[in-house]
C-alpha cells in the first residue's frame, strides 16, 4: 500500500539522530516551537474554545433548548438531508473520474481533470449566483421551471445543487493520484483470470481505494455540513424550510441570540472535531495494516 | 498447446511496436522471447495473452489452431505473470491463488472446499504452502513472483506467459529461480512463453529462443544454434561479448584450411573473445601482432584487453587462467593472434 500518496500530512517517522554541526542551537528551536504553538492556540484553540464557551455560557438548559427549537431541529434535518444527497452523488461521481482518469487514456483528459478543480477555484458566493442565474425565476429555466412548477432556487434542490457543485472534487481528488499510484496492473492481472469488469471493480480496484475513499467522504461530508456561501445564495433563508445549519446560525446571530448561535456552532465543531478524529484513524489503519 | 501468431502488426501511435511478426510455438515448449527494451517483445505476449490486440486486419493469434485473436484475455485461459507480479495487495496469499476460481460463474465454480483444496495444492507446488496467511507485501521478491505463478496456474491455463519473470530480482535469486523454473516447467509441461532482455536467462533456460529487435524477429532457434550461429550482426552483438574487428587487418588470420578471406560488403568480421588464440609472438606464425594492454584475471577467466600493432584496433580477448600461466604475460608483452571461428554477415553466416 502507498499510504503517502493519500495522506496529505507527512507520517510520523521514527527521530533522525543528526549530528551534533546539523542541529540548530537550542535557544532557536525553542523558539521556533514557541512560535508555531501561540499561531496554533491564537488562531486554532482559542476560536475553539470560543465557541464552546459561549455556547454554554447562559447554561446546559439553555443550550439544549437551542438546538431543540423547531426551527434549529428543521435546519439540522435539512443539513442532514442535503448530506444524504450530496456524498453519495459526489462518490459516485469521484470514483468513476478517478477510475476514468486513473486508469484510461483518453481526449481530453488533461482539460477533465482540470474541471474537477474548478469548484475550488470558484468563489463558494459565485457558485451559488450561477445556479441562481440558470434555474432563478429570471433565469435560462425559471420561466419553463415555473410554468411546470418545479422549485429549485429558495427550495432543497438548490441547496442540493450549490452544496453538490462546491464539494464536487473532495472524493476524485483524493483518489487520482492514489490509484495513479497503484497502477493498472492488478486490474490486468484480474482480467486474464477471468474476472468481468464488475467483480474487478467490487473486489480488486475497490479494496485497494478504500481508505483513501473514506478519507475523501470525510472531507466531503465536513464541507457539505458547514457550507456557508453558495447555499446562503440558492436558499432564501426561510426559517424552519430552507435554513440550514451555518444559515441557521448567522440568523441567530443577526438576531443578537449570541449564546444560541454559539449553542448551533458547536454542533458544527463537534462535527469538525469527530472528522479530524476520524481522519487520525484511518491514518492510523492506513500504515498499520498491510 | 501450440501458439501461433501471424503478421502481428501494432502501432502505439506513431511508433511501431511490432511490424509483420511470426511467431510459432510448438506445444509445451518453453520459449524465450528475447530482446533490448523497445523491441517489442512485451507487446506481443501481451497480444498472445488478449490484454492489447493487434492492429486491425494485420494478423492473427492461434492457439492449438484455433483463432483467438478476438477473444478477450478472460476467455483465452492463459496464464499470465506479470513483471511486478501485480499480486492483489489487499488480499492474503490464498485468496489471491483462489481469485481466479471464486470469480467463475456459479454454474462453473468450484465449492469452496475444493477451491480451498486446489489452492493449497498449488501453494505446495510452489513450495510456498506455509505462507497462505501472509500479505504480498510481507513477502520476498521472489515469494511473490511464486505467488504469482500458482494464482496464474489455478484456473488451469492452456498456456503460460511470463512477462520479465526475473526482472525485479536480485542477481542470486534470479538464478536459483531460473533453474527452479526449468525443472518445474519440465513438471507440468505447459506451453510457456517468457520475455526476457537477459541472454544468460534466455540461452540456460529456454528450449528456443526468438530474438526480436525494432519490432522484428531477427532470429529463431535452439540455444545452442543462436549462440554458434547467429543470423545478423544485431544476434551476434546481443548474445555475448564480441569484437567487431576490420577485415583487411585480418588477413592470415583465420583458421588454417578455411576459405580465403572475402571480407563483408561493410568489411567487418565478428569474433567472440573466447574465439581467439594466443601465442608467444616469437614462436613465429601469420597471426596479426597484438600488444597487451590490460590483464583482468579474477573470476573463472582471465579477460585480456589488446591493441592491434597494424590497425591500432582494441580487442578483447578471453583465455583460461592456466592458458595464461602458461604465456606468462605481462602488460605491454607482444603476441600474436590466431581466430579461431569468426562470421562476417555478407551472406547469411560464414566461417
Amino acid at each position: 500500500m502507498a499510504p503517502a500518496s493519500v495522506a496529505p500530512f507527512p507520517t510520523r517517522r521514527p527521530r533522525a539522530v543528526l549530528p551534533r554541526a546539523a542541529r540548530d542551537p537550542a535557544w532557536a528551536r525553542w523558539a521556533l516551537t514557541a512560535v508555531a504553538l501561540a499561531f496554533l492556540a491564537f488562531f486554532l484553540v482559542l476560536p475553539l474554545v470560543v465557541v464552546f464557551a459561549e455556547a454554554f455560557s447562559k447554561g446546559l438548559g439553555f443550550f439544549l433548548a437551542t438546538v431543540r427549537e423547531p426551527d434549529a431541529l428543521a435546519a439540522i434535518r435539512l443539513t442532514l438531508l442535503t448530506v444524504a444527497i450530496v456524498v453519495p452523488a459526489n462518490v459516485v461521481f469521484g470514483v468513476a473520474a478517478a477510475w476514468a482518469i486513473a486508469k484510461f487514456r483518453f481526449r481530453g483528459k488533461s482539460l477533465l481533470t482540470t474541471l474537477i478543480d474548478l469548484p475550488f477555484a470558484v468563489s463558494p458566493v459565485i457558485s451559488g449566483l450561477v445556479y441562481v442565474l440558470v434555474f432563478g425565476a429570471q433565469g435560462w429555466f425559471g420561466p419553463w421551471l415555473i410554468a411546470h412548477n418545479i422549485r429549485i432556487i429558495f427550495a432543497v434542490p438548490g441547496i442540493v445543487l450549490a452544496t453538490t457543485f462546491v464539494t464536487f472534487p473532495f472524493v476524485a481528488r483524493e483518489l487520482i493520484p492514489l490509484m495513479q499510484a497503484q497502477g493498472t496492473d492488478e486490474e490486468y492481472s484480474a482480467v486474464t483470470l477471468g474476472a468481468s469488469g464488475w467483480q474487478i471493480f467490487w473486489r480488486v480496484t475497490l479494496p485497494n481505494i478504500r481508505w483513501g475513499l473514506f478519507y475523501g467522504v470525510i472531507l466531503c461530508n465536513a464541507r457539505a455540513m458547514g457550507e456557508f456561501g453558495a447555499v446562503s445564495v440558492v436558499s432564501g433563508h426561510i426559517r424552519g424550510e430552507t435554513n440550514t445549519m451555518p444559515l441557521h446560525v448567522e440568523i441567530l446571530y443577526n438576531e443578537y441570540n449570541i449564546a444560541g448561535a454559539f449553542a448551533v456552532a458547536s454542533l458544527l465543531a463537534l462535527l469538525a472535531l469527530a472528522t479530524l478524529v476520524a481522519k487520525s484513524v484511518i491514518e492510523w489503519r492506513q500504515t498499520g495494516t498491510p | 498447446m501450440s501458439i501461433e501468431a501471424h503478421g502481428i502488426r501494432k502501432k502505439f501511435g506513431a511508433y511501431t511496436a511490432l511490424d509483420g511478426v511470426d511467431l510459432n510455438v510448438p506445444q509445451g515448449k518453453l520459449v524465450a522471447l528475447l530482446g533490448p527494451s523497445g523491441s517489442g517483445k512485451t507487446t506481443l505476449l501481451r497480444i498472445i495473452a488478449g490484454l492489447e490486440f493487434p492492429d486491425p486486419g494485420s494478423g492473427r493469434v492461434l492457439f492449438h489452431g484455433d483463432d483467438v485473436t478476438d477473444l478477450p484475455a478472460g476467455k483465452r485461459r492463459v496464464g499470465f505473470v506479470f513483471q511486478h507480479y501485480a499480486l492483489f495487495r489487499h488480499m492474503s496469499v490464498f485468496d489471491n491463488v483462489a481469485f481466479g476460481l471464486r470469480v467463475r460463474r456459479r454454474r462453473d465454480r468450484p465449492s469452496s472446499a475444493a477451491i480451498a483444496e486446489r489452492a493449497h495444492r498449488l501453494l505446495e507446488l510452489v513450495q510456498l504452502d506455509g505462507l497462505a496467511g501472509r500479505y504480498p507485501s510481507q513477502l520476498s521478491g521472489g515469494e511473490r513472483q511464486r505467488v504469482a505463478l500458482a494464482r496464474a496456474l489455478a484456473v488451469e491455463p492452456k498456456v503460460l506467459l511470463l512477462d520479465e519473470p526475473f526482472g525485479a530480482l536480485d542477481a542470486r535469486v534470479r538464478k536459483d529461480l531460473r533453474r527452479w523454473l526449468r525443472r518445474f516447467h519440465d513438471e507440468i509441461q505447459l506451453t510457456t512463453i517468457f520475455v526476457t532482455h537477459d541472454q544468460e536467462e534466455a540461452l540456460e533456460i529456454a528450449d528456443e529462443v526468438v530474438i526480436m529487435n525494432k519490432a522484428h524477429v531477427e532470429q529463431v532457434g535452439t540455444p545452442q544454434q543462436v549462440y554458434d550461429k547467429p543470423a545478423s550482426p544485431f544476434v551476434y552483438q546481443f548474445l555475448g561479448n564480441v569484437n567487431v574487428l576490420r577485415a583487411p587487418a585480418l588477413a592470415g588470420a583465420r583458421r588454417r584450411g578455411a576459405a580465403p578471406d572475402e571480407p563483408s560488403p561493410d568489411g567487418q568480421i565478428y569474433v567472440r573473445p573466447h574465439d581467439i588464440e594466443l601465442t608467444p609472438h616469437d614462436a613465429g606464425g601469420d597471426g596479426p601482432s597484438a600488444i597487451v594492454r590490460h590483464i583482468h584475471a579474477a573470476g573463472p577467466h582471465a579477460r585480456l584487453l589488446l591493441e592491434q600493432v597494424q590497425s591500432r584496433e582494441q580487442v578483447e580477448v578471453e583465455i583460461s587462467r592456466s592458458e595464461l600461466a602458461e604465456l606468462n604475460l605481462k602488460t605491454n608483452d607482444l603476441v600474436r593472434m590466431r581466430l579461431r571461428q569468426t562470421h562476417s554477415f555478407d551472406e547469411d553466416y560464414a566461417i
